[in-house]
């Protein structure tokens, strides 16, 4: 008989094949390890709290509200903190609709007032639970059941939103970088702080195109910029994977049915949009490089004293 | 007094001084505590719920609007059997604005899953907070609770409070555990899943039986409150009410001037009397029967308005409690939005219950006992103010 791992995940859950936020989970779960609470609210994945007296998952949790994943995390914290119980990592793990969207309030909050969790956000850029209906994070010009035109508006940038509270660590993540995302999650264990990664998380069912595929669907989000991977480490920008000579976005858009309709004109233009984002973000990163070297040159002198705090 | 370890509360009219209290005191060390200065009552009553589930006790107090908007996060702590103990200032809902008291706030709650006790005065608010925490996390109830004050009739009146020492509290409320749900690694269980309708009915029920046990709980909390600080409190407070003719429900601050107007109308030999709900939720049915005695008239006044219903809510669960006992139960709504039952209010409501006892009037005159002649002319149809 075949030995079955001891994993903190149960095999044989109910997500759809080719499911990326299923893979991710496991990856996330398998660093993090068992002294872990998770906070996980209605969506794809309460597919791993279970169902009736069962779940997937040998570690503590409970299923929130929509809105208030961050919020429960936090005092889940507070709780372990009063009990000098500090060792344990709270995790969030929460879809688009849940973090962009409806739980953007709740995680300001934690994010503005410092509570230690760690906030990982998978994105399948719509309610895929609910039957794929558009969310905050749909980009622009998917199709989805409540944007049947193709959505009008670019996604929210909720990097950008996390970065703009100074949390101590942030980073985008793919589940076509595992050891990107690994790496990711341990520095985010770390952090004394609020963290927090979105995870781009291919959908088969609600981008449509075939389950084997969510890896090269997922690849070619990076390799086309329209998903860079990067950190913002105590306001430090970095990539974290570099890609080289960038592939047309057109050739990530044609992967998915949900892009079907897109004209060429729609996709010079959201071909001009990913190229000036991603110039936008290397310009960051070079910026505080830049800025960096200058301010070491003016407290360091002759000595060398490593890294700046 | 109850060693609450996290605090998480959101600053809403006429609420904050209670937590602005407590931060001053956690920031000054006097309370061991960790105060979460949270962006909502929706992440306040989540943050408790999740410390609490950890092992901790909690706590956090709102008022009106903000207990509107921790309306969804009330039925997890109470279908996670939670027992939180939260004071809720009472305050009018809007709309139109208003600041002051009344109870659509707490009673909009009534069906959420929570035990409610109200307060008459700031000494009953003490000593209801501390039976509550009792009450809530005993092993047969595990609900949680709501200590409901009015809104500046109590919160803001500045009255003389016996305060218990530390250590009797402590004999009283023993430390905190999580007895039946938690959050913890060493023994890891996961919380609230989705449940099939094979499972919702009794995941129900067993709620409906802490309810029921609450009935028989409270009697022995207030007992043993009794012996160890020397106040008597009962579920259903029975003034006067001894050979009384006709007798009024009253439920928090407006008992006070109730009692008073029974005690002069009794000076001049009228027979009435008060029965006082301190508890509501559970709905003491067998205890009003008792307290409400021989008194064929009773007239119940409602703090809040019960729109579109048969009477306001506390009068449909008198009507329901005393259906079979041949008592007729007239309805009364007054003191909203901050009006003042005053004793001229509760004497005419008195008038109005004897003379229906005596046969002289077959109805009240007008059941919102207060409303003005002009209300349908003053800001037509809730329009603009002239």
């Amino acid at each position: 008989m075949r030995e079955v791992e001891a994993v903190l995940i149960s095999h044989g859950i109910s997500t759809c094949a080719g499911c990326a936020l299923e893979l991710a989970a496991r990856h996330v779960m398998d660093v993090l390890g068992p002294n872990t609470v998770i906070v996980i609210p209605p969506g794809c994945a309460a597919l791993l709290s279970g169902f009736g007296s069962e779940t997937a998952l040998r570690i503590p949790g409970i299923q929130g509200n929509l809105e208030n994943s961050a919020a429960y995390a936090a005092g889940i914290r507070a709780g372990f903190e009063m009990q000098n119980r500090e060792s344990v990592t709270v995790l969030a793990l929460a879809g688009d609709g849940g973090t962009v969207d409806i739980g953007l309030q709740a995680l300001s909050g934690v994010f503005e007032r410092g509570d230690r969790i760690l906030y990982v956000c998978y994105d399948n850029e719509a309610y895929m639970n609910t039957g794929i209906q558009g969310s905050g994070s749909t980009p622009v010009g998917a199709t989805t059941t409540t944007t049947p035109g193709g959505k009008d508006r670019p996604r929210k940038d909720m990097l950008a939103i996390a970065a703009a509270h100074k949390i101590p660590y942030l980073a985008s993540a793919s589940v076509g970088y595992v050891r990107d995302l690994r790496k990711k999650i341990e520095k985010a264990e770390a952090t004394s702080g609020p963290s927090y990664i979105h995870i781009h998380a291919p959908c088969p069912t609600g981008w449509g195109y075939e389950s084997a595929k969510t890896i090269e669907v997922a690849k070619a989000a990076v390799q086309t910029g329209a998903w860079p991977l990067y950190e913002v480490e105590k306001g430090r920008t970095r990539i974290t994977v570099k890609v080289g000579e960038l592939r047309p976005v057109a050739e990530y858009l044609r992967l998915q049915g949900r892009f079907s309709g897109l004209g060429d004109a729609d996709i010079e233009a959201i071909q001009a949009q990913v190229t000036e984002d991603l110039e936008s973000l290397l310009e960051k990163c070079q910026e505080e490089e830049c800025e960096t070297r200058s301010v070491r040159a003016a407290t360091t002198g002759d000595r060398d004293i490593g890294e700046l705090p | 007094m109850a060693r609450v370890q996290v605090i998480a509360a959101y600053p809403v009219t006429p609420q904050s001084p209670i937590v602005e209290k407590l931060a001053r005191h956690v920031a000054e060390g006097s309370l061991p505590a960790k105060y979460m200065r949270v962006e909502s009552e929706h992440s306040a009553l989540s943050c408790v719920i999740g410390a609490q589930l950890t092992g901790v006790r909690t706590g956090t107090a709102t008022s009106s609007v903000g207990l509107a908007l921790m309306h969804e996060v009330l039925g997890v702590a109470s279908g996670c059997r939670v027992p939180i103990v939260m004071a809720v200032v009472n305050r009018a809902l809007v709309s139109p604005w208003s600041l002051w008291c009344d109870h659509q706030d707490t009673m909009a709650e009534r069906d959420s899953g929570w035990l409610q006790f109200y307060a008459e005065n700031a000494q009953e608010v003490l000593d209801l907070l501390l039976m509550a925490y009792r009450i809530a996390e005993h092993e047969r109830v595990l609900t949680p609770a709501m200590v409901c004050l009015d809104g500046f009739f109590v919160s803001h009146s500045l009255q003389s409070v016996t305060m218990p020492d530390q250590e009797t509290v402590d004999g009283f409320l023993p430390a905190y555990r999580a007895a039946n749900l938690y959050l913890d690694p060493d023994d890891p269980m996961f919380i609230n899943g989705l449940v099939p309708p094979e499972d919702f009915t009794e995941m129900r029920y067993q709620q409906l039986v802490g309810f029921e046990s609450a009935l028989r709980v409270i009697p022995q909390v207030q007992e043993e409150f009794f012996s160890k600080f020397g106040r008597r409190y009962e579920m259903v407070e029975a003034y006067r009410c001894e050979d009384a003719d006709v007798v009024l429900v009253t439920i928090g601050s407006m008992s006070g001037t109730a009692k008073h107007v029974v005690n002069k109308q009794r000076d001049q030999g009228i027979p009435v009397g008060v029965v006082k709900l301190t508890t509501f939720r559970p709905f003491p049915v067998e205890a009003l029967r008792k307290a409400l005695g021989g008194a064929r008239v009773v007239g119940v006044l409602d703090r809040s308005a019960g729109l579109g219903a048969p009477s306001a809510p506390v009068c449909l669960e008198v009507v329901a409690a005393v259906r079979d006992e041949g008592v007729r139960v007239i309805g009364y709504v007054g003191g909203l939005g901050g009006r003042d039952i005053t004793e001229t209010t509760v004497e005419s409501i008195f008038r109005e219950l004897l003379e229906i006892k005596d046969g002289r009037r077959s109805k009240p005159v007008k059941p919102w006992i207060d409303v003005r002649a002009d209300a349908m002319t003053i800001r037509p149809w809730g329009g603009k103010a002239s």
